[in-house]
This record gives C-alpha cells, structure tokens and sequence, in this order.
C-alpha cells in the first residue's frame, strides 16, 4: 500500500519534471536551432520563424491531448453510432431507430426533461433566495459555507448520505430512515420512496439539488454584491416595495449570471449518472441517458453502436449550450 | 455599500431572516450529519433506533428469568432468592412485569406484589429480591421477568476499524490518493504553458483554438468512453501490456480537465497587467523565461482555484474511474467501492456511513482549508473572465 502511494508521488514527480523537461528542451531547441547569429536578412527571418513555431511549443501537450481524448472521441462515436454492436457493419440509422421505439430510452427521454425542468429552476430559485437571506446577516458566511459543502461531496457519497435518509423498514417498526420517521411520527404509513414510480424521479433529483444549489447561491451571491448601489437608491426613493425592489431592479440585473447559472447546471443535469447508477440503478422508472447509455456499453458483452447512439443524443442535447457558451466567450474576448 | 444594508432599507423583518436560514442550513446539513453520527455509533443501536436518538438511551423490551429453587434461602419467616436479572449485561432497568403483555407494570427500585404473599422487587441496576411467606415451589428454571432495559448510547470507532481493514476501503483509499495527486498536478503544467500561449502569444488560429476549447468544456464525457476504451485494448495488446492502469487513468483525467483548465487560467493570465510582460520583453526575455519567471508565480491563486477543481472532480468521479481503472476489488477507488458497498451491504448501515464518510473526509478537508480559492475559481469559471 505504502509502496502504491510511493510510486504515485514518484510519477507526479517524474511526470511534473518530464513536463517541464519538453517545454525546456524544445524551447532550447529552437533558439539553437534558428539562431539570431548570421546576416540581418537571415536573422529576422529566424526571429519570425521562431514567433510562429513557439506558441505550438508551448501549445503541443494539450492540444495532443485533447484532440486524442476529447476531438477524435466526438467524431468516432458519431461514425460507431452508425455501426452494429461489435462496430464491424454499418447499419444505417437503425441504431436510433431502435432507440425510438425502446421503452427504456423514451422512458429515460421523459425523466431526463423532468430532470432539466426541475433542477436547475430549483438550484437557482434557492441559490438565489439562500443568497439574498444570508447576505444581511452577521453568520452569513458561516450559513453560506455550510450550503456550499455539499458541492464538495461525491454523487456517490450524497447518494449514500440520502439512501440512509430515504431508508425503509416495515411497518410499525422503529425507522431509522428520517424521513418514513417523520412519516411514521404523523400516523402516515412508511414507503420504499425510491419505488414509487414518476415520484422517486424527484427524490433522486433532490440529492442534485442539495448539491448544487451552494454552486448556484455563491455565484448569485457575487452578482448581487456587483449591482451598483445608485440602481437601488433611486428605487427606493421611488418608493419601490422590497419585493419590488428584489423582482425588478435586482433579478434584471444579474439577469446574465442567472442564465449562466442555469445553463451550468442544465449541462451537468444531461450527464447525471452516478447518483441513478447507485440509488436505483433505472430500475423503478427512473432510468436516464447518462446511465442507460453505460448500461449498453457493458451489459450483454456490451453494445457500442446502440450505446455511442444515446451518447450521440446527450451530445445533440449540449450542442445549443456550447454553442451559446462560445459566442459568448468571443464577445467577451473582442472586448479584450 | 453591502446588499444587507439595501436590504435593511427595504425593511424585511430580521428574525424570520434569522430564522428561516436557520432552517435552511438545518436541512442542509441534516443529511451528512445523519451520517457521521451514525458511523460512530454502536451496529447493534443503529439497526433499532434512528440517529437522532443517538444522544439519548435506547430502551428495549428484554425477558430475564429469576434464579431457580438452588438459591433459595430463608431469612427468618420468609424465603429469599436474590440475584442480578442483567447478570453482567450493560444498561439499567427502567421498569418491570411478570407477564409478556406488560413488561412495564412496575417501576424498578419498587416493590410488586404478587399475591399468595409473594413480593418481587427490581432495581435499576438489575439487583432483584424475590420474596415469599411460604417456601417457593416454582420449577428449577426459576420465574420469568419481563424487563424494559435502557441501554446507554454507546459510541465507537469500531466501525471504521472494519471498513478500513475488512471491507477494503483502506486499500481503496490508497488507490483514490494514487488516481487523484498525480490527474490534479499534471494537468496544471499542461493548461498553464497553454493558456499562456493563448494570453501572450500571436499565432494563426487563436482565436479558433479558444473557441474550441470554451466548446470542449461542455462535451459529455459519455461522447468520449466507447472509442477511448477501445483505443485503451488496442494500445495495450498492441505494448502487451494491461489496458487498464493508473497511466491510462492519469492521461483521461488530464485531458478531461484540459479544457476547464485552460479556460479558467487563461482568462487569469490575460488579465496581468501588460506592463509587466512588455517591459521584461523589452529586457529580452524569451517567452520561455517571462512564463516561467514572472507569469507562473502571478497566476497562483488561479492555479491553486483550479487544483481544488481537479481535485475534487478527480477524488468524486466514478465513471472514468470504473471505465479506465475497472472494477475489480484491488483497484476500486472509494467511490467505487461505495457503490459496490450499496450493492453488498445495502442494509449495513454501520459499514455505509463509516465507509461514507472516509470517502468525503478528504474533499471536506480540502473544501473547508481552501474554501476561498475554490469560491474565486467558480467565479472565473462561470461569470465572466478575469
């Protein structure tokens, strides 16, 4: 064991320094290589020369990188979604054609949009109120930092901190799930929540919701703090109500980071996984793309066209949003 | 001029604010502590009672039997037998009965009659006095006593003792640590010379490349796993070696990371101020040594933001780590093994939750000690650069 975590600070070590070898040497490399020595003519033709390799220097390991893990992956699955299982013949489109008429995966299509409808409303909608809450307050930091923590939990964890919440024991036993307690507390009858078709959706959305709201309530609790003091005296010296206040002078104006907030977390609602993988692993109706599209990488030897097909979908999904993600970067790169 | 003070203008009454985020924090932090208390607390408590009563005494119903006619003994007119119905059991006697259907009937330390002369007395500590005015003709296995017992919380690190060593959440530990510091500090070099390339330098086709990196930062991870792994095998028959290492493993993480990465530092980096970078290029520095010399050390805290990223998503993922490290016990990672756990030792609750919170012990660490470069990098990251 000890000997494991050797060998992993060795390689950070030895990768670290690898690393920073490349950049050294080739750098190196290249001065030696086009050098400023030589006649004026030859040497300012070295001087460009070398302004226009170094940037891809210095650019190379992550462009690799990326385009071998992320570039050449999109393009593949896109081709593989085309192929039969084991990817030797091409079938066409029948791949989405199965997917349409497969119950599992329109069943996955409504609980993803219930998914999308419901989660990233409820993270902003808390974040934003939790936001303006702990912003008057003296122990608001504190309040804020103890809704933050979630988002430090793996789904895994979460999952398992709710599973024991969502616990179930017969009835008119002791339960030692909080909730079936409280139920049991108040003469109701103890339920598997996690069984109970459609609704068990939003007892696994919950868990996303107790994480990412934090996310949502630091990023709006920056904007608020950015709105210009002027914009809410004139308000006030109109009379404006505090509701007023909140709906009209201050909601418009951080209208940009809310919408950021929510294409954030829409992005991160399209890939849930784990928290479906553990608690119920699809069964009881609550099966999503994410998952499902595990499911047919493995199971049954594994499917890679019907399985690269849902992924091809989750991509369609993401595609406005990265689309929108990169005009607005170029905006804002044009105001550099 | 904070917004409290706006807000105080406005004039929403303070103690509903007090109280309703109160509430609000009270629920948020309900579930974790549910279990972390439950972790430390006794298997045998934990299956019958709810945490929330984990401060206070668990009371049972429990069934004792009185000595047998061996120990009887006289003591002037009347016949004794006397004992300890807990015999060296833990807890204390709340009440006592004589019959199944009301173990409660007396209070311990009281003294019960029994009719025909016969009294029986219990006391909390389980000592009891079983008193007659005619010799006792009961069988040998002597009188059944139904007992309500309180057993006092009992809090123990013995449940993280099992998961560590028998449930192999130590090896697995061990296996997090080795996936997540080399994905956390590997990229970091990469993604800096990157986006210090597209801050500083003039090329072809910058603008593009920065287009197509914000576009990455969204690309699901799902898009990528079919033709990866199928690149993994071919590369591993191709060296015989195993498709599935820590290498394989380390290199996904870094470019899963890459395009955040260089997102995040570059909109740092081209927000130092430009002075300092032309007048070191006026001195003749290279671009190797401006990098290295004076935008590496500027850029810490956007570094160290992004760390923490890396970091935690390396230390919670679980799906690149089942695809590319396997699932095969020796090499779970702890979200791995959690999951295998809620499949295992889906009612063992003793086991989740200590097993529960080793996994987020380190990331809750990492989040509370640097909590504020984690809040600056989320506002780099997502409301606008710089």
């Amino acid at each position: 064991m000890l000997s494991q975590i050797v060998s992993a600070l060795i390689v950070m070590v030895v990768g670290v320094f690898a690393a920073a070898a490349y950049f050294y040497l080739t750098n190196r490399i290249l001065d030696l290589a086009l050098p400023d020595t030589g006649d004026v003519v030859k040497a300012s033709r070295n001087l460009r020369t070398r302004a226009m390799i170094r940037p891809w220097l210095f650019l190379g390991p992550a462009v690799l990188l990326l385009a071998i893990y992320l570039v050449y992956p999109v393009i593949a699955t896109l081709i593989l979604s085309f192929y039969g299982r084991d990817a030797q013949e091409f079938v066409g489109a029948s791949n989405y054609i199965w997917a349409i008429n497969d119950a599992g995966f329109r069943q996955s299509i409504f609980n993803n949009i219930l998914w999308l409808a419901v989660v990233p409303a409820a993270c902003t909608f808390f974040g934003l109120i939790i936001a303006v809450m702990t912003d008057r307050l003296p122990w608001g930091n504190f309040a804020k930092s103890l809704v933050f923590m979630p988002m430090a939990i793996s789904f895994v964890g979460a999952s398992v901190i709710w599973k024991f919440i969502y616990d179930y024991r017969g009835e008119g036993q002791i339960q030692i799930g909080i909730l079936n307690s409280i139920v049991q507390y108040f003469g109701g009858k103890p339920e598997v929540w996690l069984a109970i078709p459609f609704w068990n959706n939003f007892f696994l959305m919950v868990i996303l919701i107790w994480i990412q709201t934090g996310f949502a309530m630091v990023i709006l609790s920056a904007a608020l703090r950015g709105i210009p003091e002027e914009t809410i005296e004139a308000a006030v010296i109109d009379g404006a109500s505090g509701w007023q206040i909140f709906w009209k002078i201050m909601v418009p104006q951080i209208w940009g980071t809310i919408a950021t907030v929510w294409t954030t977390i829409t992005i991160l609602v399209l890939k849930v996984f784990d928290i479906v993988l553990t608690m119920t692993n699809g069964q009881w109706n609550t099966e999503v793309l994410a998952n499902l599209m595990f499911g047919w990488m493995f199971q049954g030897g594994g499917d890679s066209g019907r399985s690269a097909a849902i992924a091809v979908v989750l991509m369609l999904a993401v595609t406005p949003i990265m689309i929108w993600n990169i005009r607005r970067a170029n905006e804002e790169m044009k105001g550099r | 001029m904070s917004i409290g003070k706006r807000l105080a203008r406005i004039g929403l009454p303070r103690l509903i604010i007090n109280l309703t985020v109160f509430v609000v924090v009270a629920l948020w932090v309900m579930p974790t502590l549910g279990i972390f208390v439950s972790s430390f607390r006794d298997k045998d408590q934990l299956t019958v009672s709810g945490w929330w009563t984990a401060f206070s005494s668990s009371e049972r119903n429990e069934a004792g039997r009185l000595g047998g006619l061996d120990l009887m003994k006289q003591e002037g007119p009347i016949y004794v037998i006397s004992g300890n119905v807990l015999e060296g059991r833990g807890g204390a006697v709340n009440a006592f009965g004589t019959k199944a259907v009301a173990p409660r009937a007396y209070k311990a330390g009281t003294e019960a009659d029994l009719g025909d002369g016969i009294k029986l007395s219990i006391n909390s500590d389980g000592a009891y006095r079983y008193t007659s005015t005619a010799p006792f003709t009961d069988d040998n296995t002597g009188r059944r006593v139904y007992l309500a017992v309180a057993t006092p919380p009992v809090f123990t690190m013995v449940n993280y003792k099992n998961v560590l060593t028998g449930e192999g959440i130590g090896q697995s530990f061990v296996n997090s640590l080795t996936v997540a510091i080399p994905a956390t500090v590997i990229p970091i070099l990469v993604a800096a010379f990157a986006a210090y390339a597209l801050s500083w330098m003039s090329f072809k086709g910058r603008t593009l490349l920065l287009a197509a990196v914000v576009g990455l930062i969204v690309v699901p991870l799902q898009m990528s796993l079919i033709p990866l792994l199928r690149l993994y095998n071919d590369v591993g028959t191709f060296l015989g070696v195993p498709s599935k290492t820590y290498a394989g493993i380390w290199l996904a993480h870094t470019a899963f990371g890459l395009p955040l990465a260089i997102y995040l530092l570059r909109n740092y980096i081209v927000g130092l101020p430009k002075e300092i970078i032309e007048s070191a290029r006026v001195d003749g520095a290279g671009d190797f040594e401006i990098f290295t010399k004076i935008v590496l050390p500027l850029s810490f805290p956007a570094l160290a933001s992004f760390a923490i990223f890396q970091f935690l998503w390396v230390w919670n993922d679980l799906l690149v780590a089942m695809v590319f490290l396997g699932t095969e016990k020796d090499k779970l990672v702890l979200t791995g093994a959690l999951n295998a756990l809620l499949g295992s030792r889906g009612g063992n609750w003793e086991i989740l939750s200590a097993s529960a919170f080793v996994s987020i012990l380190v990331p809750l660490l990492v989040f509370f000690s640097l909590q504020r470069y984690l809040v600056r990098g989320l506002l780099a990251g997502s409301v606008k650069g710089g």
